[in-house]
Parts: structure tokens; sequence; C-alpha cells
């Protein structure tokens, strides 16, 4: 419920995109409003004529936490995908954190990845073996950020989702809501500009699911940009916004306050 | 307008440019990502390793074992000195002609300057036999020869029981007994007597084995003398053994022939039995080329095999792939992981191949008495060899690595 309430508290976090957003160009790197995500009429195709996407309009301005709720097959991960500039679209542009994926090489998306985003996964994929501090600290490894300094960042992410004394522990020494936090340090050690997290709850009971959504909210709270892919309507609820996907396209959007289709 | 925000947008790209570029990895970083997946798989690593470590190992045993007989040789060569020649009878002018070496050739040749010691042996026409019984025909491929008493103190011999020919026991009917000689009568010490010619004769010493001298190892020897006045023999030498100083061989060896016979010193020919033995080292020392190629196919296999374990392991690992792109690593900070984890393996593989094959030849140099030998450019030729293997076994897998989409790696649950 106060999840509810922080959501009405907020309003002022969302972005106000307009019918027509401003275009994304070099000014608007350093002005201050750049949004964290923008995509404009992303279509992704796949061979075989399958259209995951399409024609997605999405901004996510800074400090926000939306929920990108469809059910299977809605086109959800690849979107996430795209967000997280794991894939490129067919067409449209994508802009994460100011920058234009189509204009980047692999090598440098791989460091806008490294630098600008976070990602939580279903699976954790943790690294077995591997105590939580330094799995942890694996998010900075691409970074190239200094070792000891790594571990250093590593063990505070972890004292900031609440397992400092499992930093230790390896990941079969903790149960599954711990993994996902301990996944949750490793995507914001870097204090990326966004956090992308994919059915963060989809492998845990109610009550873990609940405490890392608790988590999740509380680092939107300290300033953190969350986007939450779920196909769980209960969980995107409790969001301040949610953007609904069926079919690759948005079918509505709590921000613009109106069902788009 | 459009002009000016083509300009702007073109700025943006160069700042974007500046900003974004992917950090490499340490070298640490590196070794750390690399040995993660063998860490998390030690039997799987240990059965990889093992096909190399044994191709390599083979290897350095074959090399190590040949190189241990070879120093074996040398250091005995050593033992032996290489100032010793040995002056025989050579071919005549016209064929069919008996060349012999005059009676004092010995005195001779030791008054040449350099010379320390001379001796001589001759040959004689009998056969040495255990009795009378055993019939004239089963020589042994032994032959008596009469010995000067400064024989064995040229050739560096000892005798392993009994004594040498000396002016008491030269004028009766004894025999000193070469050790391969003594093998083949099958007397084993002095004491016993053998059949020359007409008469027993009485072994007073078996020698110790004469590398230098083999001829002399097949040989029963009767003094000079004895063989003079029991066994017909003329007094012509027909080897005459000679040690100089190191550092006069060569000046000894020009002198030898003219010295024994001024007249023709073609009819004297000189040798060098160290050579021979150099030779043999030589031989000896070359490594079976057969079990080197054995070798080389269980490092064949070996590579290969770290291959098929390295496309497993890329496999399996899909969404540590997935994971360290989505973490922001580049496609080359992949394939160097899955590179350097492929040279560790075949590195592994390569010390435990080097250690085995050097086990193997300490085993086999221990229990045949030789000196331990690894040659070091067999060790590093071994270790590179099986690094070049790991790269070029982990390389396919790496670039398949690298290349993988990192959706389709996320995905794949």
């Amino acid at each position: 419920m106060t999840d509810t309430m922080r959501s009405a508290e907020n309003p002022g976090l969302a972005p106000i995109p307009g019918p027509t957003p401003p275009p994304i160009a070099g000014p608007a790197l350093v002005a201050a409003a750049v949004p964290v995500v923008e995509l404009r009429g992303v279509v992704k195709e796949y061979a075989g004529g399958v259209r995951a996407l399409d024609g997605v309009d999405l901004t996510i301005g800074e400090g926000e936490l939306v929920g990108i709720v469809g059910p299977s097959g809605s086109g959800k991960s690849t979107l996430l995908h795209i967000i997280g500039t794991l894939d490129r679209p067919t067409a449209g542009t994508v802009a994460i954190a100011g920058h234009h994926v189509a204009s980047l090489t692999d090598r440098r998306l791989s460091a806008l990845r490294a630098r600008h985003i976070g990602f939580v996964f279903q699976a954790f994929h943790l690294a077995p073996g591997v105590s939580a501090v330094d799995n942890v600290a694996e998010g900075l490894l691409y970074s190239g950020l200094p070792r000891a300094r790594r571990r250093r960042l590593a063990t505070e992410a972890l004292a900031r989702v609440g397992l400092a004394d499992r930093a230790r522990h390896r990941p079969h020494e903790l149960s599954g809501g711990q993994k996902q936090r301990v996944a949750i340090a490793r995507a914001v050690v870097g204090q990326p500009d966004l956090l992308l997290a994919d059915e963060p709850t989809g492998a845990l009971d109610t009550a873990s699911g609940e405490a890392v959504m608790e988590l999740l909210h509380a680092l939107n709270q300290e300033g953190a940009t969350i986007a939450v892919i779920t196909h769980d309507t209960e969980i995107a609820q409790r969001l301040p916004r949610t953007v609904r996907i069926r079919d690759g396209k948005v079918v509505a959007d709590s921000a613009r306050g109106k069902v788009v289709v | 307008m459009p002009g000016r925000r083509k300009r702007t947008a073109s700025q943006a790209t160069e700042r974007q440019a500046v900003a974004l570029t992917a950090r490499r990895l340490g070298p640490r970083d590196v070794l750390h990502v690399g040995s993660a997946g063998l860490r998390s798989r030690p039997v799987r690593v240990v059965l990889s390793a093992l096909g190399i470590a044994i191709g390599i190992a083979t290897m350095i045993a074959v090399v190590g074992i040949s190189a241990s007989s070879q120093a074996q040789l040398l250091q005995r060569l050593d033992a032996l000195g290489t100032n010793m020649l040995v002056a025989k009878p050579g071919e005549g002018m016209f064929s069919g002609q008996e060349v012999k070496l005059p009676k004092d050739a010995v005195g001779m040749v030791g008054r040449i300057e350099g010379v320390e010691k001379a001796g001589a042996s001759g040959d004689l026409q009998h056969t040495v036999r255990r009795s009378q019984m055993i019939p004239e025909a089963e020589t042994g491929g032994i032959s008596v020869k009469a010995a000067s008493l400064g024989l064995l103190g040229v050739l560096r011999g000892t005798t392993a029981s009994g004594t040498w020919l000396n002016a008491a026991n030269g004028r009766y009917p004894s025999v000193v007994l070469g050790h391969v000689a003594a093998e083949r009568l099958g007397i084993d010490r002095p004491g016993r007597q053998v059949w020359i010619d007409d008469r027993y004769f009485t072994v007073v010493g078996i020698l110790d084995p004469l590398p230098l001298a083999p001829e002399i190892e097949r040989s029963a020897l009767v003094g000079w003398e004895s063989a003079q006045r029991l066994l017909g023999f003329d007094g012509h030498p027909t080897a005459v053994y000679e040690r100089s100083t190191d550092a006069s061989v060569r000046q000894v060896q020009r002198l030898l022939a003219p010295t024994i016979d001024p007249q023709n010193p073609q009819n004297v020919s000189v040798s060098d039995p160290s050579e021979v033995l150099k030779a043999k080292a030589a031989t000896e020392g070359a490594f079976s080329t057969l079990l080197l190629g054995l070798g080389g196919i269980a490092l064949l296999v070996g590579g290969v095999g770290v291959a098929n374990t390295m496309i497993i392991s890329v496999l399996e690992r899909r969404h540590e792939i997935g994971l360290r792109r989505s973490l922001g690593a580049t496609r080359g900070q992949i394939r160097i992981q899955f590179v350097t984890e492929s040279l560790m393996l075949s590195g592994l593989g390569g010390i435990a191949g080097v250690a085995m094959g050097a086990a193997a030849t300490a085993v086999y140099a221990s229990t045949g008495g030789l000196p331990w030998v690894v040659p070091p450019w067999a060790a590093g030729a071994g270790f590179v060899a099986t690094l070049a293997i790991g790269s070029v076994a982990g390389l396919y897998p790496a670039v398949r690595a690298a290349r993988q989409s990192p959706t389709l790696a996320l995905a794949a649950a």
C-alpha cells in the first residue's frame, strides 16, 4: 500500500512527453532533462517475418520506476533486449542515456552497457562457487576500475541490498530471494543510469518476491531509474507507471493516463 | 535549419564516441575470467589436460632418455680420455702383401715426444675354449692375443678380479680374459683353466669393460714371452696403443706412422678410438623418430580433446556469455576469455606433461644407472607446443562464443 502511496506522491518524476517529443540531438546531451530511455517508432522483425515490436514509442525519464507488462509473446523480452542494447531494432531510433544506439559500434555498445545499464534476470545468473561479494564485483569487471576498488564498491552494494552479512556466502548457500538481491547488487554496483529487471520475481515465492520488489522501490527512492519487465499485473499495478504491451505495441501507458489503443 | 541540426548531431556522436570507450581488462582480470570456467569443472579440466600431458610426457621422455644415454656415453668418454691412438698394419702397396709392424714398434713409439705410455697386442691364430672337449670351431668369437705388460696402462683398463699380466706370471701359461671373453667362456673368477692350442692356461685375471678397445674385451691375453715360447708368436705386434698428453695428440698422430715404418709410412694406419665412440654417442643420442611421432600424435589427440572441451564449455556457458555481454564485455573480451581458458587448460597439461616426462626419464635413468638429463630446449619446446595447440584449439570456440548473440544466450533458459 505504501507503494501506491509512493506512486501517488511521485508524479513529478514521470516525464511529461508531449505529443511531439523533443528531437534527440547534441544539445540534448548536456541538457538536464535527458530521458534515460527514448524509443521512437521501434520495429523489430525476426527472420521469417515475425514482428515482435511494431512501432513502439517509449520514453523513460530519470528517476522513474516503470513496469512493462504484457502476456507472454507480447514482445516484452524483445523490448527489454532493445532497451538493454543487447539487440538492435529493425527500424526506429533508440537512445539510451542520450546515446544513439544506431551510431554505435558493438564495442561502444558494450561500453554503454558497462557504464549505463544494469541487468537483473529471472534466473539470477550468478556464478556458482563464487562468493556473493565477488559475484557483485563482476558487475564492475568491464568498467576499468581497479580490482580493490571493485571489491570495496561490491561490499557497499551488498550492504545496500541488506546482505552485508552474506558477503562470503556462495550462491548455493543463499535463498532464492537472497540470490536475487545479490543479482540486484551486481546490477546497481556501477550506479547505472538504468536498471533493467526481467521478471525479477518470476523464480521466487511470494514473500521473497515482495522483498525484492521492496528493494527495487527503495533503490528508486534513492534515485535509480528502473524498468521492470513482468507478466504479473499485480506487481505492475503497484509500480508508479505501467506500460502495457500487446502484440508488439504499447497499448496503454499510465503516464499518459490513457489507453493508446 | 536542417544543416545546423546535422552538425550538432555529428558533434554529439563525436562526444559519445569519446565518452564510450570499452575498458581493457588487466592481465590479472584476464587470468581471472579465463580460469573461472576451469575452477568450476575440475574433473573435466584434469581429463582434458591429461590428453595433452600424455603427448608431451612421451616426447619429453623420448628426448630425455636419449639425452641421458648420450650423456652417459660422453661421460664415459671423458673418463677414458680422447688422447689415445692406435697404430695397426695398413694395406700394403700390392694386394696380398703382408704388412707387419716392426717388433720394437712399442719402443719406437715410446720415444715420440709427448707420448706418455705405449703398449701392444699381437694376434695369434689360436682359439680359446673351456676344455679340449669342445670342438675347435666353436671360438665364441674370442681371439687370442699376445699382450705387452704396458697395454692395460695405456688403455686405462682395470681388472674386475685377479691381476694383470706381469713379469712373473707372463712367463707361464697364464691368461687374462677381457670381460666379453670371460662372459662367453662362462668364467667368473681367476683360477680356472682354459684350453689354448694344446695346453691349459690358467686364468689369472678378468678385465673390466674397455669401451675404447672392444677388440681387447673379446680377447684372451697371453704374456708376450709365453706367447712366443708356447704359441709360436712371431713377436710382430698387430696393434700399437699409445697415450700422449692432450696437447700433443695431433702431432703424435702425424708422427706415428713415419716413426713405426719410416720407409713405408703408408703401411701403418692410425686410428682414434674415441672418434668411434663419439659417433656411437651421436647415433645413440638420436632419439627414435617413431616414438617421437607417437608422442606427436598423442599431442594432437590431446589438442583435439581440448578443442572439444572448449566447444562444450562454450555451449554450456551461453548464459554466462550473455551475462558478461550484458555486463559490458566486448566480443574481444569474450574471445580472449575463452582463448585464455584454452591456453590455461593446455598449459596445465603441458606443465604436467613435462613433469611426467622428466619423472619417466628419471625412473629410466635411475634403473639404468644413467645420468638424468632432460634437455631444457625439449621442455621449452614441449611447453610452447602446448600453448600453440591451446591457442589453435581455443580459437574456434572462442570466436563462436564471441559471435553468439547476447539475447539468444540469455534467452536459452
